[in-house]
């Protein structure tokens, strides 16, 4: 078994067969279903309610398959189908909005804190600082830390600049470490704006 | 210095973070962090979140998809053998993810972990040797190769990574745990060097899937296949090491 790799690897074979011969029903349909862990995983660290997180899911893979004629076949469908997933959720702000973060402290206790052994984050903060952070700056550190989009992919999916990518990303992390590891000092060096 | 450089700003601190950086930037960028602490100290924070990211959310990708959302794709006829493999993949997504969520390093008294003990050590050792890297060079790699064949008494190929720009400078004889072990040494055109170590499947373990570990900036994949277990490891960026493992792999399944 290959693990990651393996499956990454289909992914660029099945995107290059749809390339290849145009787009078969069949061919984008398991296009979009090999995403849908990627979408969840994005949804549901989007939103602290899971249910709003499988709703948004269930919309944008709805959206995907209506608008699939709007797919070019050649471009990259993760992309495409994140920013379905982000227009969706900016239009219906209002929906997923205004709900008071939950955290479900009893599913994040059993995860102990190990990674780098040195490692002083713990997860339950991090999780309710993320949490806490301007949407913005939330989907920004999500695509590229969770999801690892370069800066151009996450910019071409929240239809941004990538300097705008860039600001929120820094003006993210900088919540999240003087929320999670106290007061610092910052660095002296060139900052972004 | 008859070089320029461009200046650290904060975006290659973030970059650094993202592993988005050239090997060369990505240098440069580890040499001013060695001479400035706090941007040091920046950079680990926003590597921190980056990990406990992952640890809070990866275990999503693990989760059977839910059937409503599986509805529409169910309508179309798409081939088996592939979703088959897809299903297959996933599987192993979920036990590879599970072990960078687990905390990398962290992996316990198993024989395995042993190994990989053994390999960081081996490629911390030998790689920064200047004038002997290895015991026998690349020039003489059918001895090299039939010699280590001989010594863990199993079959030991030197796999080929031109593709990724790194050759074979050689491999050596290695003790661990008391048993032969074997390292190929490999480097690209801008010095950086791989490490493959090879030694006996520790106690007849069964097949694994590619796992991580790292130790600093030292990072590394391993696996058991068959007879024999692995790790390649590096100090490049983790999608350099992926893919070098992944040839590896690939070639030694031949």
């Amino acid at each position: 078994m290959r693990g990651v790799y393996l499956y990454e690897r289909l992914l660029q074979i099945q995107t290059m067969k749809a390339n290849d011969k145009g787009t078969t029903m069949a061919d984008f349909s398991q296009l979009i279903t090999q995403h849908i862990p990627r979408l969840r995983r994005y949804a549901k660290a989007l939103f602290s309610d899971p249910a709003l997180a499988e709703d948004l899911v269930q919309d944008c893979l709805e959206r995907a398959w209506s608008k699939q004629h709007l797919w070019n076949g050649s471009g990259d469908i993760r992309a495409w189908l994140f920013s379905i997933m982000h227009n969706l959720h900016a239009n219906e702000a209002r929906k997923f909005n205004r709900r008071p973060a939950l955290i479900p402290m009893e599913a994040q206790n059993d995860q102990p804190i190990t990674g780098n052994q040195e490692s002083t984050l713990a997860l339950n903060e991090l999780e309710a600082a993320l949490h806490n952070l301007p949407e913005k700056q939330r989907e920004v550190l999500l695509l590229v830390g969770l999801e690892q989009m370069s800066y151009e992919e996450a910019a071409d999916v929240l239809n941004v600049p990538t300097g705008t990518v860039m600001s929120r990303l820094s003006r993210a992390r900088e919540n999240l470490r003087s929320t999670l590891y106290g007061a610092h000092k910052q660095s002296n060096i060139r900052r972004i704006k | 210095m008859n070089e320029k450089r461009k200046p650290i700003t904060e975006a290659d601190l973030h970059a650094y973070a993202d592993n988005l950086l050239d090997p060369k930037r990505r240098q440069e960028v580890e040499q001013y962090l060695e001479q400035h602490s706090e941007a040091a100290e920046q950079v680990r924070a926003y590597q921190e979140i980056n990990t406990g990211l992952h640890q809070l959310f990866d275990h999503v990708l693990e989760e059977p998809i839910p059937s409503r959302l599986k509805q529409k794709s169910k309508t179309s006829h798409s081939s088996k053998p592939l979703q088959i493999a897809a299903m297959l993949a996933t599987l192993a997504i979920g036990t590879a993810i599970g072990w960078l969520g687990r905390g990398e390093w962290n992996i316990g008294q198993q024989p395995i972990a042993q190994m990989v003990d053994h390999a960081f050590t081996a490629h911390v050792v030998y790689t920064p040797e200047v004038k002997h890297p290895v015991e026998v060079g690349a020039n003489e790699e059918k001895h090299l190769v039939n010699w280590l064949t001989k010594r863990l008494d199993a079959p030991v190929k030197a796999p080929q990574l031109n593709t990724l720009g790194y050759e074979l400078l050689g491999g050596r004889l290695l003790a661990a745990e008391g048993k032969p072990a074997a390292q190929f040494m490999y480097q690209n055109g801008l010095g950086n060097r791989l490490t493959l170590f090879i030694r006996k499947n520790p106690n007849g373990q069964r097949d694994t899937a590619f796992r991580f570990a790292n130790n600093d900036s030292v990072r590394g994949f391993y696996w058991i296949d068959g007879e024999l277990g692995y790790a390649l490891i590096g100090e490049t960026e983790r999608t350099t090491i992926a893919k070098a493992a992944h040839l590896v792999y690939e070639q030694l399944a031949q």
